[in-house]
């Protein structure tokens, strides 16, 4: 066991640091394209989860389940070989952004449905009641109030997402995960593997830990808002019908 | 000023009203009551859209409301007060109280906020502009909403059981309010089990039962010398 986190071993690993600097700005680079297209993916498809129009539900619903019941290693596989196979492949990073995109785009979908759900129905009715269109309902009245549902949740998302771009290694992406898979069996990088991988696992941790406990300080601050709301109305009167 | 026509209104397949017919006159203080699940609620709701009717028509001022012109039927001539306040709680009052009449109505913030100390004075919370809702009582929150409804200056107020969620202590502050509405040129209509401000201020009652209209009348033939058999029983429970 020893030998696997020999002195030599952190020694290649530190002489061909730069490996990891490719990989590690590939994925910050991919995760960053990735959050962007899902979160106008997710807003599109949440915003259509929650309309009247029986079709645009339906849309979006298909959408999440398909895109959630099925592997994201699939995904990859698929979007990569059939654009590949019919002459169209428009190489590994966007392929990796879209899919990861897509993929996330549809939890995205359900973060922002759930925080749009949680408003009290009355807070659309008045808005309505007053002359708001769909438009100005959300603007003004319905989407202030889901934000700080949503953001906890869209948080953990980013993480995840960060975290899944590892599985651009499956299409022999440039990314982090698979930068380190040198030090597997590289011609002058192999057999360095085991500290290659905690390094690999430390830039991982350094992005997403922060982002993680930003989530639940958040969703610990909404928490305390929501007692303290409903300490107002102690005479229990703002019980929704 | 308003008019509805043959209104039926389906949940599924429980038949909420059955062909109700009623108009409501330019600056008429409807009263309408009835038994719970009566279709009262609903039918207020149908006067804005908020329920669409199953078949039927409905006319305010005139013209036809339709899914298609409801947003701007509705913002030129109603406004809404509801059991629950629906206040937005992210606003403090006086955002609550101009946000409409800036984003909707083209006035101006410095009129907007004119306007908003107006009502505020008219439903006694001129005090209150800058807190948040939820520091406020049922009865303020109540208070308020009707200063929004009014900074919407439409002809038409509807009520929809304005005081059921209060407590009883703060119920006579909000009837107080729209007692003091009721000698304006508004028109009111008005959800309510509170009988004594039916026959206080209400031009005509109107009861519901089953999603029927069962009797109408003035308050004075309503409570004393009714017809139907519902509304005398429904008056024996409940005047004691």
């Amino acid at each position: 066991m020893a030998g696997l986190l020999s002195k030599d071993a952190w020694i290649k690993v530190w002489t061909y640091r730069n490996t990891f600097e490719m990989g590690f700005l590939n994925t910050l680079l991919t995760a960053a394209a990735a959050v962007l297209l899902s979160m106008v993916l997710g807003i599109v498809l949440g915003l259509m989860a929650t309309s009247g129009k029986i079709i645009l539900r339906g849309i979006s619903r298909v959408y999440v389940e398909v895109i959630q019941n099925t592997p994201l290693l699939l995904q990859i596989c698929f979007l990569y070989y059939a654009l590949a196979f019919s002459g169209k492949s428009i190489g590994i990073i966007p392929t990796g952004i879209l899919s990861i995109g897509i993929y996330h785009g549809a939890y995205m979908a359900e973060v922002i449905r759930a925080g749009i759900e949680a408003i009290p129905k009355g807070q659309f009715e008045a808005a309505s009641s007053q002359g708001f269109g769909y438009i100005g309902r959300m603007y003004y009245i319905i989407l202030p109030q889901s934000i700080k549902i949503i953001l906890p949740p869209m948080v953990n998302q980013v993480v995840n997402l960060i975290k899944n771009t590892s599985c651009l290694y499956i299409i022999g992406g440039a990314d982090l995960i698979s930068q380190t898979y040198n030090f597997v069996t590289g011609a002058s990088t192999g057999g360095a593997y085991a500290p290659a991988y905690i390094v690999s696992g430390l830039l991982f941790f350094v992005i997403c830990f922060p982002l993680s406990k930003l989530a639940s300080v958040w969703e610990l601050n909404l928490k305390r808002r929501d007692r303290r709301v409903q300490k107002n109305n102690g005479e229990g009167r703002m019980m929704e019908v | 000023m308003i008019k509805l026509e043959n209104v039926n209104k389906y949940f599924g397949e429980l038949h909420v009203l059955k062909n109700v017919n009623l108009e409501v006159k330019e600056g008429e203080k409807l009263v309408i009551v009835g038994p719970s699940g009566s279709g009262k609620s609903t039918t207020v709701r149908c006067m804005n859209f908020l329920e669409e009717p199953t078949s039927g028509h409905v006319y305010i001022d005139g013209k036809e409301l339709t899914s298609k012109n409801k947003t701007k039927l509705v913002r030129e001539t109603t406004s809404m007060v509801f059991q629950q306040f629906n206040l937005y709680p992210h606003m403090t009052v006086l955002k609550n109280l101009t946000l409409a009449p800036m984003k909707l109505h083209h006035k101006s913030k410095k009129e907007a906020e004119e306007l908003a100390h107006h009502y505020l004075e008219v439903v006694g919370l001129k005090d209150k502009a800058h807190v948040y809702p939820t520091t406020l009582s049922g009865g303020q929150q109540q208070r308020i909403a009707i200063a929004r409804a009014l900074c919407a200056e439409s002809k038409i107020i509807l009520f929809d059981e304005p005081t059921s969620a209060l407590d009883p202590e703060t119920i006579q502050e909000v009837l107080d309010v729209m007692i003091k509405l009721a000698a304006e040129n508004i028109t009111m209509v008005v959800v309510t089990h509170e009988m004594g401000f039916a026959r206080q201020v209400a031009d005509r009652v109107v009861f519901m039962a089953d999603g029927e209209i069962i009797e109408e009348g003035t308050p004075e033939h309503f409570f004393t010398n009714p017809k139907n058999e519902r509304v005398k029983q429904f008056l024996g429970k409940i005047i004691r």
